[in-house]
């Protein structure tokens, strides 16, 4: 008999990957030069809270079902001036005009460098609408007015990350009773493997002002990471409108992170419209605050993943005085091992009586590997209010493919047209053609990549 | 080619059992045919099957249009042929109004036919629906609506006409196309239907009552019964099936002695 020669194992415990690597940002880089005083403090106060706060992990509660784990954080910087010049260009299509007729104005911002344009005529009107280091450097009383008013660095790590080292973005400010009737548009083009992209977008409508803002996000999609952290502050004064409609068409290697707050005054309206495309990874916190009796707010998403995408939505709508008004719809179509979360919450304060708050979540799971989770939430603490919410996860019907089959539409049109349908009343809501139509051909490019 | 639809020894199981055991039916273009029969004998089974539905399953047998064994083709491919089927329980498809279905099957067939096609011009499309809406006496606003989303059940056997009138079918299979329908809602449809009526077209009333064929004069009338045609006559078979029932029929088959 051989003896055996005993094999020898030995197991290192594999390291804790929870051990996520801060970002390698420094506070060299929190900019300060060509700013009042008051931004400056601001930004230093942001970066210290940055400092302060670890890595969300899944151990947090809004984190729970977002895992950054993956992310190379400690591998993106932040763009140099004219970095745009080496990295890919923006196609023309992006430019058009993504509203009905001609814009007020529009701002590309493109890592290290923007080109602004707005109609004399707004300008003379009092209007605001440029990029965020011109707006420091010529309206350093409307930023002071609106910084850290709306959303607060404090709020989470990527909120203050945002706040200290934001190096692009829009303020766009309506003067008191200003009515702009054409629509102004903004997007930031952000392409680059391992560029960190930090924008923050303030808007300020003052009282009884009126406009239609389209902001986007778009990228080509690169073979390597991509990081956004953003920040949108929305103040909607008295008896002020604003039809806001984001697009997030980032390409699929981006880690996106974004917190947004709108607040509307008293009997201001706020009509908000998020569209997501794109992107590797998003976490979005967006939430409305009713800060004044009789304000009222609708908040509409649409979105379509595929492939490996993740997208994690965080809404909460705060009725925070009487007689506000409320309404969200959430719908999006899920294909392949994408994975879309939503947690909604509607929270009435104390003494915000008369209050009506909705919210709905569809989501149309397509793919055997897709997964939604759809949480809705209340917390009423008024009395004499009407709150009511819904969630589905569904699929196609299959009698409903068999119908359309019967008459003469094959298996893949029938899905597609099946998946309008479930977006339609979303794209009810949309007021321009040209946001439908670009959502309507990536459903259709999805779709196809998808049935191969 | 032949200008017929000829089923031969059909036989259909569903999960497992049996529904139709050897149908042979001949359905000329330019004819009426009604099949009759008392419930659960396997009508709509025939109608599910010769549209192709997934869940039943054929073990015997051949369906021939137009020299192909239909029975091969997927759904959309028989109704490109030229074969239709009026639903008895017409499925909502919210979302997507009548108007946009209608172009997306008629660019369907446009695009089997030609693979450039760049799908009918809208304002042809909108002649064309509005054209049969009106042969069909069909409110306009109907184009708008959601497809069967909200519809009364005359709106959705209505709709199902009108549908039919704009792909026009060389075989048209009308599935209990009365049921849940009043007598005026029936005499709308039945209008509608025999205002398609012609050379070109084929019909297979499938109903569980005579009712219908007093508005739809079918030319034959088959009986089925247990999965199998057991009897065949002209339109007065109806109307004795009307007075005396199925219970003559059904001794007759017992009795070993089928038509």
């Amino acid at each position: 008999m051989t003896k055996e020669t005993p094999k020898i194992v030995t197991r290192t415990r594999r390291r804790d990957e929870a051990a996520l690597k801060d970002f390698a940002f420094t506070q060299e880089m929190v900019r300060s030069t060509g700013m009042s005083e008051f931004i400056r403090n601001y930004r230093l106060q942001a970066w210290q809270t940055y400092q302060s706060l670890p890595m969300p992990t899944v151990k947090e509660e809004a984190w729970r079902r977002t895992d950054l784990r993956g992310l190379e954080s400690d591998r993106f910087r932040l763009p140099q001036s004219e970095a745009y010049l080496d990295l890919a260009p923006l196609p023309e299509e992006l430019m058009r005009p993504i509203a009905d007729g001609e814009h007020g104005g529009q701002i590309i911002l493109m890592p290290g460098g923007s080109q602004v344009n707005l109609s004399e005529e707004l300008a003379q009107k009092g209007v605001v609408f440029t990029d965020l280091r011109t707006a420091e450097e010529n309206y350093p009383h409307l930023l002071e007015k609106a910084l850290s008013k709306v959303v607060k660095p404090t709020e989470g790590k990527f909120a203050a990350l945002a706040a200290a080292l934001a190096d692009t973005g829009v303020l766009l400010y309506i003067p008191r009773n200003v009515e702009i009737d054409q629509p102004l548009h903004s997007l930031l083009w952000g392409p680059g493997v391992h560029l960190a992209h930090v924008s923050h977008i303030i808007v300020w409508l003052e009282e009884g002002a009126r406009a239609t803002y389209v902001h986007e996000y778009a990228s080509p999609t690169e073979a390597g990471q991509t990081l956004h952290v953003g920040l949108v502050e929305v103040h909607v004064g008295a008896g002020a409108n604003l039809r806001f409609v984001e697009l997030q068409s980032w390409g699929e290697n981006v880690w996106n992170f974004t917190h947004e707050r709108s607040q509307v005054d008293a009997d201001g309206n706020l009509d908000w419209i998020f569209g997501a495309m794109g992107g590797q990874l998003t976490k979005n916190f967006a939430d409305l605050d009713l800060i004044g009796r009789g304000a009222s707010g609708r908040m509409s998403g649409f979105y379509f993943t595929d492939g490996q995408q993740h997208l994690d939505y965080d809404s909460q709508q705060n009725h925070l005085a009487p007689n506000t008004t409320s309404d969200l719809l959430f719908k999006g179509a899920l294909i392949d091992r994408s994975r879309v979360v939503w947690q909604g919450m509607i929270y009435v304060a104390p003494g915000a009586m008369k209050t009506d708050g909705y919210q709905a979540n569809r989501n149309l799971v397509l793919s055997r590997d897709a997964r939604a989770d759809s949480i809705p939430g209340l917390e009423i603490l008024a009395d004499d209010v009407r709150c009511t919410h819904g969630a589905t996860v569904g699929k196609i019907d299959p009698d409903q493919v068999f119908y359309l089959r019967a008459r003469g539409i094959p298996k893949v049109e029938a899905e597609r047209l099946i998946v309008e349908g479930f977006f339609d009343p979303i794209m009810q809501r949309i007021p321009f053609e040209g946001v439908r139509e670009r959502f309507q051909e990536a459903i259709t490019r999805k779709m196809e990549v998808y049935h191969g | 080619m032949s200008d017929e639809l000829i089923i031969r020894n059909l036989r259909v199981s569903i999960d497992g059992k049996e529904i139709l055991k050897g149908v042979n039916l001949t359905l000329p273009k330019g004819e009426v045919h009604a099949i009759m029969g008392p419930n659960g004998t396997g009508k709509s089974t025939l109608a599910y099957t010769l549209m192709g539905h997934p869940a039943y399953e054929v073990t015997e047998g051949e369906v021939i249009f137009k020299g192909q064994n239909i029975l091969e083709l997927e759904p959309d491919e028989r109704s490109r042929l030229g074969i239709f089927l009026a639903f008895q329980y017409p499925v909502a498809i919210p979302g997507v109004t009548v108007a946009n279905f209608l172009r997306t099957a008629v660019n369907a067939r446009r695009r089997a036919q030609n693979p450039e096609d760049k799908g009918i011009p809208i304002p042809e499309f909108r002649k064309l629906l509005k054209a049969k809406m009106e042969l069909l006496k069909v409110d306009p606003s109907f184009a708008g609506r959601y497809l069967n989303d909200g519809f009364s059940g005359g709106e959705k056997k209505r709709a199902e006409i009108l549908q039919m009138a704009v792909l026009q079918p060389e075989i048209a299979i009308l599935d209990e196309t009365d049921s849940g329908l009043d007598i005026d809602a029936l005499r709308i449809v039945a209008e509608g239907v025999n205002a398609l009526r012609g050379e070109n077209l084929g019909v297979l009333v499938i109903t569980h009552y005579q009712r219908i064929l007093n508005y739809i004069r079918p030319d034959v009338v088959h009986v089925m019964m247990d999965g199998r045609i057991v009897e065949t006559g002209d339109a007065d078979l109806a109307l004795h099936l009307e007075e005396h029932g199925y219970d003559w029929v059904r001794e007759k088959v017992d009795n070993g002695t089928p038509a």
